[in-house]
């Protein structure tokens, strides 16, 4: 494998692999906290269950969210450092934000995790609300970094120099809101759907009912307000795309040729030699639509974008179309879910829409890597869109082969570990949380 | 601004070096207890850190990116050539992080334990040992841009006998620190009297890695004692380091626990600032005699402006925090002690 294949996989890895456990990171406080709000509101003891559960679980994750999260902050450098040697005074100042919301994060959990029982029980809410703001906040603050990197700004590029730095403009940049926004639902739907099947399947197997549907109820709600929202937000972020980088959104929509009016493509085979999309259903006008508001616009094809400057079109056409897919079939199951909660309340616990739960476990995160496939390899060949290459920008060492080949085996070992505990966690609920109705009153006198 | 900056680097890399130290030497000193006692020191040292291990390592991500976003040279320098090294000191993070948590929160006891201790145990080894190999390198000289083959520019940099000293000179220091502060968290006298003899004999042999970091920078050519002695600050340091080493066992001797520690801690700033201050503002000596200073090297006076001021306001959210969590399991420890 070349150096610089290498480079990219090893980043692109450690990112897929940190992204989730970030995701669960932002998310799972606020499942947690809403749980711990009914014990002390109601004193049913299966919210404190719950609460206690799901945090022995986010301990987890945030451990190796944790680890993941400070290996990628020495591997900018030890990847690129030739990007941050520039790039790292311009986008660095929501980094150095970020560095105090991880740090009050993990105080906060420092407190939450340690604090049943022994402190104040409002403040020891607080302090799990505080730990889901903080990582919601870091998340967004390092989304800044990102869409600085696809829509640089703060600063004048002259002759290969980077003058006049305004860090508060780099960070406020044009695909800021659009990425934050729709990277936040994405966290909330991704791990509110993982969560919920993970408890619809115990409830099918009727394991611990009473336990697993108060837990699946919160974690559903919150998955599926976010994922009929995302689509919305998924607009939003096609048109950003479109204005700053019209090769990304070619890419996306394996558009070749320049287009009007132009029609969504759904599905089919990008044939890049001959410069057409080979099996596509095409809807007529609806791209033109998504990107400019009426059905008669022009869109961009890669026959304006020099070739070298072109990102591969398969991968990002794939990932995009996952990405829809996967996004499209959970915001059904969403409007199913609600539609059964405002009509009949029995059907919510029908065996049939748990099942589609179940099926949905996987697929925000799926979507998830999906979009940020979309994000990053849509971005090449640049690092800094238009600026600099990521060839340029990788780091002189040889050998990256090796240390790719060493983190691959230490995210799959890592993973493994993970799975293996959580399913360890699930398994010995009967024996913690289980304890018959009568024994729970007297426990609670 | 940039003064600002320079401070809360330095802090930032003393309080990983006491702080995280501290929770390395914890597991450094169970590796070295013979199987039959490793269960109590482990439970001493779970109580000690349990709740403020992930506080810890943010000082290491705070340093980082202060050195990428304030001296940006410096950051990708290190990267470049201290790269080995560094991703070596990542695995060890990663397996000690992950290791720790998986021993306290896996929900089932059995065999799985042996092995997250295993991989705790020598990851607290390993990683202050490459922290401090990554230390001397910045200061060793023998970073060398103008290399061309592989090991001298990516191997010697970091694998010469002055770096790999102050490696074990590192270990030693997070074991001696770790043994002070484990004495005042012991539950009775019998493990109380058991952490004061690990602290003596960490203590020599911490004496005896830094007498090794002497001989070894001699044999490299390092003028290490001119650095220490030739100046001041510097001698001031080391005579304030001693007396206090002498003042520290005459309070344990007296059963105090809180003074020693904080005895203890200005120790590590003592060497720190001895090792740090010759070289200002210098933060890398490189061979070729270009040495990479915080002053010249630093970013553009709004990014700095920025960055202090993200650091100043970040830390009036964090210390008031950070104290209230030590305050309140300190207070909580002792309750459930009486
Ligand atoms: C649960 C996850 C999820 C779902 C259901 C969707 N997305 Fe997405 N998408 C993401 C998760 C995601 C992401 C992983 O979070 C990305 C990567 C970068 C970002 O900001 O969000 C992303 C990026 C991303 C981008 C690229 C943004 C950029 O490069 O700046 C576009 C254009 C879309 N999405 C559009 C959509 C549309 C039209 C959807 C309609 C259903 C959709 N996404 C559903
Ligand atoms: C966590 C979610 C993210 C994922 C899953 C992700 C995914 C990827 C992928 C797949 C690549 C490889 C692209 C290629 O070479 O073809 C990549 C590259 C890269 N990403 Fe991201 N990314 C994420 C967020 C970020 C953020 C927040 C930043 C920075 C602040 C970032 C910085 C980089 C850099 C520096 C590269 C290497 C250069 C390049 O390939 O352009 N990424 N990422
Ligand atoms: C879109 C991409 C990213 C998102 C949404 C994100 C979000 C998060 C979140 C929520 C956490 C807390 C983890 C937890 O609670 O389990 C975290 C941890 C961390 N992340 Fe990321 N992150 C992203 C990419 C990055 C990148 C590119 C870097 C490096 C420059 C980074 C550095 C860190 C660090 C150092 C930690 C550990 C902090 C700690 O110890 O608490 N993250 N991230």
């Amino acid at each position: 494998m070349d150096d610089f294949l290498a480079a990219r996989s090893q980043m692109a890895l450690s990112l897929g692999f940190h992204i989730i456990y970030a995701c669960i990171g932002m998310v799972m406080p606020f499942f947690m906290a809403v749980a711990h709000y009914k014990w002390l509101k109601t004193k049913n003891p299966h919210y404190q269950n719950v609460a206690k559960a799901w945090s022995k679980g986010v301990a987890i994750f945030f451990a190796t969210g944790a680890v993941s999260g400070t290996i990628l902050s020495f591997e900018l450098g030890l990847l690129w450092p030739k990007f941050m040697q520039h790039a790292g005074p311009i986008f660095g100042m929501p980094f150095s934000l970020e560095g105090t919301a991880f740090f009050i994060e993990a105080i906060a959990l420092g407190f939450f995790l340690y604090g049943w029982g022994k402190l104040n029980p409002a403040f020891h809410w607080f302090t799990g609300v505080v730990v889901g703001v903080s990582g919601l906040a870091s998340g967004i603050l390092v989304v800044a970094g990102n869409s600085w990197m696809n829509s640089p700004a703060g600063f004048d590029y002259v002759n290969g120099q980077y003058l006049n730095i305004d860090p508060i403009k780099a960070m406020f940049n044009n695909a800021w809101f659009a990425e934050a926004l729709h990277m936040t639902l994405a966290a909330f739907a991704a791990t509110g759907f993982a969560v919920a099947g993970v408890h619809a399947l115990m409830i099918i197997r009727k394991r611990n009912v009473a336990f697993h549907k108060t837990a699946f109820k919160i974690a559903a709600v919150f998955a599926c307000i976010a994922a009929i929202l995302q689509p919305f937000a998924g607009d939003i972020a096609a048109k950003s795309v479109a204005k700053r980088q019209p090769a990304k959104l070619a890419a996306m929509e394996a558009y070749f040729h320049t287009t009007t009016p132009a029609p969504l493509l759904i599905g089919g085979v990008p044939n890049e030699k001959e410069k057409k999309v080979d099996y596509a259903i095409e809807l007529p006008g609806m791209l033109s639509f998504l990107v400019h508001d009426n059905f008669k616009g022009e869109v961009r094809g890669l026959d304006t974008i020099p070739q070298q400057d072109q990102p591969p079109v398969a991968i990002t056409h794939y990932a995009f179309q996952i990405m829809v897919g996967l996004g499209m079939f959970m915001m059904a199951v969403a409007l199913l879910y609600f539609t059964a909660l405002w009509f009949k309340k029995n059907w919510q616990v029908k065996n049939w829409l748990l099942k589609l739960f179940v099926a949905a476990i996987p697929t925000g995160f799926i979507a998830v890597e999906a979009g940020w496939t979309v994000t990053e390899v849509g971005r090449q060949p640049w690092i800094i869109q238009g600026i600099m290459r990521t060839a340029d920008a990788v780091t002189p060492m040889p050998g990256i082969a090796y240390s790719f080949y060493i983190f691959t085996a230490i995210y799959i070992s890592l993973s493994i570990v993970v799975i293996f505990l959580l399913y360890r966690q699930i398994r010995m609920v009967p024996v913690v949380y289980d304890k018959p109705e009568a024994d729970l009153q007297l426990n609670h006198h | 601004m940039h003064y600002v900056i320079i401070i809360f680097l330095w802090l930032s890399i003393l309080l990983y070096l006491v702080l995280g130290g501290a929770d390395f030497g914890a597991g450094i000193i169970e590796l070295f207890t013979p199987q039959p006692h490793r269960g109590r020191t482990r439970k001493a040292a779970y109580q000690a850190i349990g709740p403020i291990w992930e506080a810890n390592h943010m000082w290491l991500v705070i340093a980082v990116v202060i050195l990428f976003v304030g001296f940006p040279a410096i950051y990708s320098t290190m990267s470049i050539y201290l790269h080995i090294p560094l991703v070596v000191m990542l695995l060890g993070i990663t397996a000690r992080g992950t290791a720790f948590v998986f021993r306290n929160y896996d929900a089932v006891v059995d065999n799985m334990q042996k092995i997250y201790d295993r991989i705790f145990l020598y990851s607290s080894f390993v990683t202050p040992l490459f922290l401090g190999i990554i230390a001397g390198s910045a200061i060793s000289g023998r970073i060398d841009p103008s290399a061309t083959d592989f090991l001298h520019a990516y191997v010697y940099s970091w694998l010469n006998w002055f770096s790999v000293a102050i490696g074990l000179f590192t270990v030693s220091l997070c074991s001696f620190l770790a043994s002070i502060y484990l004495i005042g968290e012991a539950a009775n006298p019998v493990d109380a009297k058991e952490f004061i003899y690990k602290a003596r004999v960490w203590n020599i042999v911490t004496v005896g890695c830094g007498a090794v970091v002497f001989i070894a920078a001699e044999a490299e050519h390092i003028p290490l004692v001119k650095w220490v002695f030739g100046n001041t600050i510097g001698l001031i340091a080391v005579i304030l380091a001693t007396l206090s080493l002498i003042l520290l066992w005459v309070l344990v001797a007296r059963g105090k626990t809180i003074f020693p520690r904080i005895l203890a801690g200005f120790q590590a700033t003592m060497i720190l600032l001895a090792v740090t201050y010759v070289h200002f503002p210098n933060f890398i000596v490189l061979k070729t005699g270009n040495n990479l200073s915080l002053f010249r090297h630093q970013a553009p006076a709004a990014s700095m402006n920025t960055l202090g001021w993200a650091l100043i306001i970040g830390s009036v959210f964090i210390i008031p925090a950070l104290f209230y969590l030590y305050y309140s399991f300190q207070k909580d420890k002792h309750r459930e002690q009486h």
